[in-house]
């Protein structure tokens, strides 16, 4: 659509008066610009010329760098030194080296698959616990992502309306998702109520270990799923439409087309869903803390709690043994990630 | 003109300096509520502060668990706060200030207050150092729902009787739940302290004469299958202990909604009670019941402490000295409706027009005398904190089906030990 001379003129008059009003403003802007530019060149300039263009580098690295020292490498290395190390007291320089009698303690067990026999039983029943938990969820988390990512994908009604309700509950606070979800689950809660008066009886839906477990999953796989939805979805999309028409030409049905075209395009977006869900799995705390506390018994207890707990909510603080947890847990992590990208590299050669 | 000028300056820049000179010292008390003992406390400093214009006091209420689980973190790191209420008297040795060259009168002090709550505070080399003091004692025992037994044409079996034990209370309790429709017959807190009270009653001892601690006694294993059995058979709400996770969990909410007919807690909870409850039905406190170890509960109570880690140590000195005045503390006392631990405030009348309150106010009096040594040593010989979680958290792991007795009795020992000797360390 062209504009009319009157509409340009007005056009025209209103973009003058505001390259009249923001004129200054620009220039001021662009004269602090080079200004800045100016400075830090009397510093780049003399140090490009003593460390060239590869040592260059390693300078703009350098704030980066710091800032992950200081957050995160500095904070692993404590934690490593307090694995070591023994007694109540917070500071290191009060603390005893104890060598490895934190991790032999967590090792001490007739038989690591039953927790019974262990010293510290509960980091096993953690352990397992937590094993049981990425399985199971991350198994359930991915499939209900693919399968809401593919209805997502087609042209169906609403489809924009539908794409924000499944994302929605990843905006909610992990605590706020605990809450609401404690409120609508416990013994007097929202269901039972539902239930009664239905007629029913009441379930014990967060005393028994069974239903607690299948609750925290189910619950966790609901708040996070929108996310993963949303990173297949657009995988899918970037799937060039030509694959399917072909697909559809040599005579594939829709199972077939979804098991040669969509899987195996899909995968590289399905390694970072499955490395992103199993790390968050592993990790698994803030929504699970204040939903059962890691009840019934231990049923829900999670590494990440037995670390807290052990480390800061007991009367006795064991920073040591559970430093030497989450060091244990980091090696599990990135055993974890390593065989991911071995598997993902593999598939991307075949 | 030009000095007049440059006078009138400097007197303008030393104006904001003189006016941040009178600016009042800051002191912070981390406080939780049981009632309304916050706002009491408001009312009494706020008076302090108008006639100690230098000294403003903020309270930081926070909920019990963070004076359990982040405040000794806190203090740890040096971030403690001027003054607290805590309830685990040896969880902060150390840190504490010592009061006792700083306060006015340090002889009024050590004649106000309970030796064994200034000892609880100490640690070896601290000589009689004043740390703080106790401004509620508190002791356990059981609530019944009277109305319930009245309903239910059911007598309360201690009107009758002085020495009723666990089991016929739990009988009577379940009766009466059976015949009124009430969900619950008994309950008790999910804390290893509320454990401790029927366990020293069925015959428990914990300390030995060599100084040892041994928890596998008939007396503990009776106390934690009785629990076991509650959660069995039905008549106990199993979300207090097996709903709440890793920790403490009261369960007043039923006994406050009427959904309960005895209920094992203590005495912070009367004037909760006389104003949640009011007269909605008939509530009153029953003697701890009888066993094999006596009839104990057990004794307890907050202390105020300040921490050494204060910029203020002068200031904070007047703000206890303050508090600990009997009138101050008398009003306190008198208005939380809660067993002073003053041990010298004469009569009190409590401001409260519930006749169910004095009543239960009075019964937990009369449960003091009976108090065992065991009882006395777990609360005051600084070992509580070795001893009461391992009770709790294995108890719980118990009625969860996850340990049989004989480990669960085992794994408190052994939780008990190595908590003990990770502190050595």
């Amino acid at each position: 659509m062209s504009l009319t001379t009157s509409e340009s003129q007005d056009h025209h008059s209103s973009t003058s008066i505001l390259e009249t009003i923001f004129a200054p403003v620009n220039r001021l802007l662009g004269a602090l610009v080079s200004g800045l530019i100016n400075v830090v060149d009397i510093v780049m300039h003399p140090l490009q010329a003593r460390l060239g263009v590869r040592g260059m580098a390693y300078v703009f690295v350098l704030p980066n760098l710091l800032i992950f020292g200081i957050f995160i490498m500095l904070p692993m290395l404590l934690n490593f030194y307090y694995a070591f190390t023994g007694g109540t007291n917070l500071f290191p320089q009060d603390r005893p080296f104890v060598g490895g009698q934190n991790l032999s303690t967590l090792f001490a067990c007739d038989s690591i698959f039953e927790p019974n026999t262990c010293r510290e039983d509960l980091f096993w029943r953690a352990a397992w616990n937590t094993l049981g938990y990425v399985v199971v969820q991350v198994g359930i988390l991915i499939l209900m992502s693919l399968i809401t990512a593919l209805a997502l994908n087609q042209r169906i009604a609403a489809r924009g309306f539908f794409r924000s309700v499944f994302f929605y509950p990843v905006l909610l606070s992990p605590v706020v998702v605990a809450l609401i979800w404690k409120w609508i689950l416990q013994q007097d809660g929202l269901l039972n109520a539902l239930i009664v008066s239905l007629g029913g009886e009441k379930i014990p839906f967060l005393v028994n270990a069974q239903w607690a477990q299948t609750w925290v999953i189910f619950i966790s796989v609901w708040a996070q799923m929108g996310f993963f939805t949303l990173i297949l979805l657009a995988g899918l999309q970037a799937i060039p439409h030509e694959f399917y028409e072909a697909a559809a030409i040599d005579g594939a049905n829709r199972w077939q087309s979804f098991k040669s075209v969509t899987l195996p395009l899909l995968m590289p977006t399905m390694f970072v869903v499955i490395i992103l869900s199993l790390i968050r799995a592993v990790q698994v705390f803030d929504q699970v803390f204040p939903f059962t506390g890691g009840g019934p018994g231990t049923t829900t207890l999670y590494m990440v709690q037995y670390i807290y707990q052990t480390g800061f909510a007991n009367q006795t603080k064991e920073y040591g043994l559970a430093a030497a947890a989450s060091l244990l847990m980091a090696l599990f992590l990135l055993a974890l990630t390593t065989l991911q990208l071995r598997a993902g590299r593999s598939s991307d050669i075949t | 003109m030009r000095r007049f000028v440059a006078i009138a300056l400097l007197l303008l820049l030393t104006v904001p300096l003189a006016v941040q000179a009178q600016d009042p010292v800051e002191l912070r008390i981390t406080w939780y509520d049981d009632g309304n003992e916050g706002e009491v406390l408001r009312d009494l400093l706020d008076r302090f502060e108008a006639e100690n214009p230098d000294i403003r006091v903020v309270i930081d209420t926070v909920p019990y668990s963070s004076i359990l689980e982040q405040l000794p973190l806190q203090v740890e790191a040096g971030e403690a706060p001027d003054m607290a209420r805590v309830t685990d008297f040896a969880a902060f040795r150390g840190h504490y200030l010592d009061l006792r060259p700083l306060v006015a009168d340090a002889a009024y002090w050590d004649e106000s207050f309970p030796v064994a709550v200034f000892d609880a505070l100490r640690q070896e080399g601290d000589g009689d150092a004043l740390f703080g003091f106790p401004n509620q004692f508190t002791v356990t025992g059981p609530f019944i729902n009277r109305t319930l037994f009245e309903q239910a044409g059911i007598e309360v079996p201690s009107d009758s009787s002085d020495a009723v034990t666990w089991d016929e209370w739990t009988a009577a309790a379940a009766e009466v739940a059976a015949a009124t429709e009430t969900p619950y017959a008994v309950a008790i807190d999910r804390s290893g302290h509320r454990v401790a009270g029927p366990a020293f009653s069925n015959g428990a001892t914990f300390f030995e004469e060599d100084g040892s601690i041994v928890m596998d006694t008939q007396g503990l294993r009776d106390t934690l299958q009785m629990i076991a059995d509650w959660h069995a058979d039905g008549i106990t709400p199993a979300e207090v202990w097996l709903g709440s996770g890793g920790s403490y969990s009261p369960a007043d909410p039923y006994f406050i909604n009427g959904q309960l007919v005895m209920y094992m807690s203590g005495s912070w909870q009367v004037g909760r009670f006389s104003t949640d409850i009011d007269d909605a039905f008939d509530w009153e406190v029953v003697p701890n019941p009888t066993g094999a170890g006596g009839s104990t509960g057990m004794p307890g109570g907050t202390v105020m402490v300040a921490f050494g880690d204060t910029e203020h140590p002068e200031e904070v000195a007047r703000v206890m000295d303050y508090l600990v005045q009997v009138d101050i503390l008398k009003e306190f006392t008198e208005r939380t409706l809660f067993i002073p631990g003053h041990l010298n405030l004469g009569e009190l009348d409590y401001q409260t027009d519930s006749a169910l309150a004095g009543a239960a106010l009075s019964m937990f009096a009369s449960e003091v005398p009976k108090l065992s040594d065991q009882a006395y040593e777990l609360q005051y010989g600084g070992q509580a904190f070795a001893i009461n979680n391992p009770i709790r958290d294995r108890l719980t792991q118990l009625l969860a089906g996850e340990l049989t007795m004989d480990d669960a009795v085992a794994r408190i020992q052994q939780d008990v030990d190595d908590a003990l000797a990770t502190a050595a360390q």
